[in-house]
């Protein structure tokens, strides 16, 4: 908690150096986040890409590999989804949305798979594989929607803004209120997260990913195939990301796919922000997702503050970073407060990237 | 005349990509150097989006590009201290907490740009500086010899590097850290004290790397580099932690960038294929990762936070 509190203090000196009242600010935000239907609804809306790739950077790591590529998969598990629902023949909507959903699903698991594969026979880095095939995606992405995907109509207007046609509505995802653009994407964000935990503490697939996080020599003397699960990790991290670029691509109001040439355009870096989201819940799936909708609600809020009082929403983006800064060091010297009494610690599980943070009695809840 | 052509097509193309690579070269050298030591650094490109704008807007202000190139070495130099702080004393794990400093230098320098400046206005860049004699050569004097004086300083830094990180007490230090830091520190090597300066100079040197391409650009915009920090950090793999393969790495790249230009203007491909040979270099990348990831060693040390008795 010592964390938040921190960079809450840090957020609150910021507002008031960009010459804002800190109390007043953080009221407009929780306000416009969180105050009423319509404010819920977006935040609800907002969060699902985080929780989506926060779940996924739980799985990888917990497995002991550090998946910097939730951009790239987002992107890609959009594109192949995207490409689906315009060349697909029409479907009914109870068969199209599954379709396409799965779709990004497998272009963001298969995006995932080539780090892991990577680093499982040809010993590269995930975290260097990861940020090359981010840049790869992007690009793949400006070139699909500048040529091959790219609306019929901004051609023949000589516009060419790099978007698709509309896409067939009976991929559109229902919304789920009356009169608030909350749609079907938030079910299954959380029935994602819920179906992760269950992988990750249900499962024997699950207890072999957190053997090779704990220690991939003990986890391999074990007979546990060490390389296949850190494939599996990956894929299963990226296909988190991949199905949140398709939600975030049916579920926004334009229906379209649009590029401004950078990810962070098409993803609003939620691919990073994930990581955020996930370490903030101390890699554990359910908890990501108070922590999806809090970070979700500054998302919300950053916007409200910059039509209120005129603070750009940028704001919000280098808060994140500091709070990843922030937990990250955290947790050593929270580890370091309580080495007196690790022996009754019941801090069993350590993955090896050594990122759990906060909420470290809840860990043991899910031992099966 | 058709000779003449191409030839001056091809100058202009290779002192391009030299320009180009500059940035690039800065930003993997400073990284290298912390890698040496042991410490990862994957914050670069955010560290490089606030040298930017911190020398952006120094020369909006004052009009001399000195205080730019200063004001970036010293954005860089701090976020260095920090870096170092979080990462020798408070033993933060390494990957992570780089991309929460690249996402603060993301969001930070887009508010700072935003609610300091607002609409873009442009900046002189650099006057090219000829060097006498040298750039009278034909074709090689124009290529290489007629450049601003950040570009000669990037090129520089590669024999000086080289020199310092083989032949000086402190390179070997710093070598020795990165290695073997029990060993190191048992022979009574500050390891604080040397990871405090390897990564304030290396973080200088991406800030650096930052202002030089705001001020060859001549502006700052939103998220300005394009993650050219990460690349950066690939080409330190690239290079094997070596100036020299470093600088390799870096004209690479600057080349094909050059290229794509090129093309791009002569109309040769269609622009949208401009954007898939711009993938090229990541592409490159992992492919050299591939097949260097075995052949050379990291640093031993690296992304290992050292602490006495463990």
């Amino acid at each position: 908690m010592g964390a938040v509190l921190a960079a809450l203090l840090v957020g609150a000196i910021m507002l008031g150096a960009l010459g804002a009242n800190p109390v007043k600010g953080y009221q407009t935000m929780i306000g416009a986040a969180f105050g009423d239907i319509d404010g819920i609804a977006n935040t609800a809306v907002k969060s699902i890409p985080l929780l989506l790739v926060g779940v996924g950077i739980c799985i990888a790591f917990r497995t002991g590999v550090i998946n910097i590529g939730g951009e790239g998969q987002m992107v890609m598990g959009a594109l192949l989804s995207t490409i689906a629902a315009l060349y697909l023949p029409d479907l009914p909507s109870y068969l199209f949305i599954p379709v396409v959903l799965i779709l990004g699903f497998l272009g963001g698991a298969v995006w995932g798979a080539i780090p892991g594969a990577l680093k499982a026979y040809f010993n590269v880095s995930e975290i260097l594989s990861t940020i090359m095939l981010n840049i790869v995606a992007v690009q793949i992405m400006n070139f699909m929607l500048r040529g091959p995907l790219i609306d019929p109509g901004e051609i023949e207007r000589g516009t060419r803004i790099p978007q698709t046609a509309r896409l067939p509505e009976a991929t559109d995802l229902p919304m789920l209120l009356e009169g608030a653009r909350m749609h079907a994407g938030v079910l299954i964000a959380l029935l994602v997260a819920f179906g992760a935990y269950v992988l990750l503490w249900r499962t024997s697939l699950g207890f072999r990913l957190r053997s090779v996080g704990l220690s991939r020599d003990a986890a391999h003397y074990a007979g546990i195939p060490v390389r296949r699960s850190i494939i599996t990790a990956l894929a299963f991290s990226g296909a988190m990301a991949g199905l949140a670029g398709a939600i975030l691509v049916f579920g926004s109001e334009s229906h379209r796919m649009v590029t401004d040439g950078s990810s962070t355009g098409f993803t609003g870096s939620a691919g990073f922000n994930g990581i955020v989201v996930a370490l903030f819940a101390g890699l554990h799936p359910l908890w990501s997702i108070p922590s999806a909708f809090l970070f979700g609600g500054m998302l919300v809020g950053a916007n409200s503050l910059q039509r209120a009082l005129q603070v750009p929403s940028a704001l919000v983006i280098a808060l994140n970073g500091l709070i990843v800064v922030f937990v990250v060091s955290s947790e050593n010297i929270r580890r370091r407060l309580h080495r007196g009494r690790e022996l009754e610690s019941t801090e069993a599980e350590q993955p090896m990237t050594e990122t759990r943070a906060g909420h470290s009695k809840t860990e043991n809840t899910g031992h099966g | 005349m058709d000779d003449l052509f191409t030839s001056t097509i091809l100058i202009a193309t290779v002192a391009s990509g030299i320009r180009l690579a500059t940035p690039f070269l800065l930003a993997s050298l400073g990284e290298a150097l912390g890698q040496r030591s042991g410490v990862l650094n994957l914050g670069v490109d955010g560290v490089m989006l606030l040298g930017a704008f911190g020398a952006y807007y120094a020369v909006l202000k004052t009009g001399n590009l000195w205080f730019g190139i200063c004001m970036g070495l010293f954005v860089g130099g701090l976020i260095g201290l920090f870096y170092a702080f979080i990462t020798v004393n408070l033993c933060a794990q390494q990957g992570v907490s780089g991309i929460g400093i690249y996402l603060f230098g993301l969001g930070m320098s887009d508010l700072l740009f935003q609610k300091l400046v607002g609409t873009p206005r442009p900046i002189l860049p650099f006057a090219p500086i000829r060097i006498p004699f040298l750039a009278d050569i034909p074709v090689i004097g124009e290529m290489f010899f007629d450049h601003s004086l950040i570009v000669y300083i990037a090129f520089l830094l590669v024999p000086i590097g080289t020199v310092v990180i083989n032949r000086t007490t402190f390179g070997m230090n710093v070598r020795a850290i990165g290695e073997n830091p029990e060993a190191a520190d048992s022979l009574g090597v500050s390891i604080a004290k040397v990871r405090y300066t390897t990564l304030i100079i290396g973080n200088s040197l991406a800030g650096l790397a930052g202002a030089a391409l705001a001020i060859e650009l001549g502006i700052f915009q939103q998220n300005l580099t394009n993650a050219m920090g990460f690349i950066a950090i690939a080409l330190v793999y690239f290079g094997a932690w070596r100036p020299l393969g470093v600088m390799t790495g870096s004209l690479v790249f600057g080349m094909v960038a050059a290229l794509v230009l090129l093309c791009k203007s002569l109309g040769i491909i269609p622009l949208s294929a401009s954007d898939l040979a711009a993938m090229a270099p990541a592409i490159i990348t992992i492919l050299a990762l591939v097949f260097v990831a075995n052949r050379f060693r990291q640093p031993t040390a690296l992304t290992k936070p050292y602490v006495r008795g463990e």
